[in-house]
């Protein structure tokens, strides 16, 4: 793999970015909302992975944050590649990245699934946990050794942005990645509703999520089936890794890890098993943050977001879409 | 894919199913030992005995639920391939060897509808008309004909069981004796060559029961499919069974035409719980009646 150049600048997530200028003063309510669903639609991402393969073989996969920081390399990676050979007219940079990038991280999702997880199936519920955690140091590892542990830059690539409703100086600006951001996710959560509601495949994950043996018996092929939904989340968390990437400008090895976290608590708040859920949930979480750090403080954006959690989970015990356990036959 | 492998034995044509020396074992315990019984085409065979006679773990044994300790399932499938069934994984025992099954407790997925569930028991042959959802999504490759198909197939079974009117209905929300008869449809949506029925009539008041034999017969006159079934009702048993197996302590006991086995000492035996040693003296006592 090629080795990407450094950057000193430390990311985090719910700052803004530094390749943003600071908002105007008018106020900090509005350009808030706009970083927040910003964020919240990267969580909401990543969340879907989460929820799709807990509902389908029940188990968290805690290496689904460190494929999204994968995502975010190989979308670095191919963005350079493509500069390097000439490829600069950003719409079609960004789409090729956007396609390359999702195809190979959902590679690695397969792969992880293939000799994490599958060998461990039918074994104690605790094993395949502990092969995510695994799974999830290995990878990190696996990023620092062949890229370094220092943050590597890309140079923004969209650049601009749209001031709306301004109105003597009282609008919010928004920028053209926030905008592109949003829009894909939207237009990506609204492909995979449907995948999962109309294909014959999302058929077959629904029933294994039911029933994985009758599934079987009726001659679906449940570990492909599983492997496939693998392969979605990555996808999906690799679209997230792209966001992240054109929104903070840097990435590192370990961006996985929070947003992993992060992400993870959006689906278990937005009701774990369900897609709308783990969307609602990566937006509040992404609300919660900037507005905190908007008019709190930013170092304790996380002891809110994860209060928030806690206090919901103690009323809704199930998340705020997810169905109560149900006792399986 | 699997091959058939070259040792599976050739079946006289009219045998769909041959159980040989079938064993299971759990721990200490010999739940079926040494059954073996034939399974001919078109017939609806049932299996019965006493609870805790193995009935479900032949059952269980066959549809690749478990893999036998010892013994050989021999499936005589289209075009006279044979198939080990103890040697496929499970998706591939209803894909390949065309063996379905219900269960005793129904396992229907609740939270999709009626025309999903049948659907789902479609999915083998939808997902290669879909190029593995591939094309399926971008409308291509004779998927949306194969789609309809699926779904008319589905609508038709809906028709003849009665339910086309709740196709869009939550599974789980349906009557109990609905749900039986869903889960008889979705098992035929597969295709199969052998349909496994884990106790159909249980829990079914007599008008129920009497739609069921009237659907199992229609099973196997208009579709040709062989039934196997376990069921303790005997008036269904009787009415509708062409060849009865008889298990008890996972031995058989008897094997032969409803008439005979009604009359075989042994089964009278084991439903009536003589001891082992009166089991001589009842048969001479029948014989003595008969004489």
């Amino acid at each position: 793999m090629l080795r990407l150049p450094n950057e000193r600048a430390r990311p985090s997530f719910g700052r803004p970015p530094p390749t943003q200028e600071t908002p105007p003063a008018d106020g900090v309510f509005r350009p808030a909302l706009v970083n927040g669903v910003t964020l919240g639609s990267i969580y909401g991402l990543i969340a879907i992975g989460y929820t799709m393969v807990y509902g389908i073989v029940g188990m968290i996969n805690f290496a689904h944050g460190d494929v999204f920081m994968i995502g975010a390399f190989l979308s670095l990676i191919v963005f350079l590649a493509l500069t390097s050979i000439g490829i600069t007219f950003v719409p079609l940079a960004l789409l090729l990245v956007l396609f390359v990038a999702m195809a190979l991280t959902a590679l690695y999702g397969w792969t992880v699934e293939r000799v994490a997880y599958r060998p461990l199936r039918g074994s104690f519920r605790l094993a395949p946990l502990i092969s995510a955690i695994g799974m999830s140091i290995f990878l990190q590892n696996y990023a620092q050794v062949t890229q370094g542990a220092r943050f590597k830059p890309l140079p923004p690539v969209v650049t601009g942005g749209h001031k709306f409703g301004a109105v003597d100086g009282f609008g919010v600006n928004i920028s053209n990645v926030q905008i592109i951001i949003v829009l894909l996710t939207v237009a990506l959560m609204v492909a995979f509703t449907l995948i999962v509601s109309r294909t014959n495949l999302g058929r077959a994950q629904r029933a294994c999520e039911q029933d994985r043996k009758m599934a079987a018996l009726l001659g679906v092929d449940v570990d492909r089936t599983i492997s496939l939904t693998f392969v979605m989340g990555a996808a999906l968390a690799s679209v997230a890794g792209l966001m992240y990437l054109l929104y903070y400008g840097v990435v590192d090895f370990y961006i996985g890890f929070v947003a992993g976290v992060k992400a993870f608590t959006a689906a278990v708040l937005g009701g774990i098993g369900s897609l709308p859920g783990a969307m609602i949930g990566g937006l509040l979480i992404g609300l919660i943050e900037t507005f905190w750090s908007a008019y709190f403080s930013v170092e304790y954006k996380d002891v809110a977001a994860f209060s928030i959690l806690i206090i919901v989970l103690i009323f809704l015990p199930s998340g705020l879409l997810g169905r109560p356990e149900v006792e399986k036959v | 894919m699997t091959t058939p492998p070259a040792d599976a034995p050739k079946l006289p044509d009219d045998t769909l199913l041959r159980v040989e020396h079938l064993t299971m074992r759990f721990g200490g315990l010999t739940a079926v030992d040494d059954v073996s019984f034939d399974v001919k085409r078109g017939d609806i065979t049932a299996l019965i005995g006493p609870n805790g006679a193995g009935k479900t773990t032949v059952f269980n044994c066959v549809t690749g639920f478990y893999k036998p300790t010892v013994g050989r399932l021999t499936l005589n499938g289209a075009g006279g391939r044979g198939w080990l069934l103890e040697r496929l994984r499970d998706h591939q025992i209803s894909r390949l060897a065309g063996v379905a099954r219900t269960f005793q407790n129904i396992r229907l997925f609740g939270g999709m509808t009626a025309l999903e569930n049948l659907l789902v028991a479609q999915h083998a042959p939808l997902m290669k008309a879909s190029g593995m959802t591939v094309l399926g999504v971008l409308g291509l490759g004779g998927f949306n004909k194969a789609e309809a198909a699926a779904i008319e197939k589905a609508k038709a079974w809906l028709e003849r069981i009665g339910l086309i009117d709740r196709a869009d209905d939550p599974a789980a929300d349906l009557p109990y004796g609905d749900q039986r008869r869903l889960e008889i449809a979705r098992a035929m949506c597969t295709d199969p060559v052998l349909l496994c029925l884990d106790e159909p009539a249980a829990g079914l008041n007599p008008r129920e029961s009497g739609d069921l034999n009237a659907l199992l017969r229609s099973i196997r006159k208009e579709d040709g499919v062989a039934v196997l079934l376990i069921e303790h009702d005997m008036s269904v048993v009787m009415e509708i069974s062409d060849h009865v197996v008889v298990l008890d302590y996972g031995k058989k006991i008897s094997d032969g035409t409803p008439q005979a086995v009604r009359e075989d000492p042994k089964v009278i035996a084991a439903y009536l719980g003589v001891e082992d040693e009166e089991v001589e003296a009842v048969e001479r006592e029948i014989e003595g009646a008969q004489a």
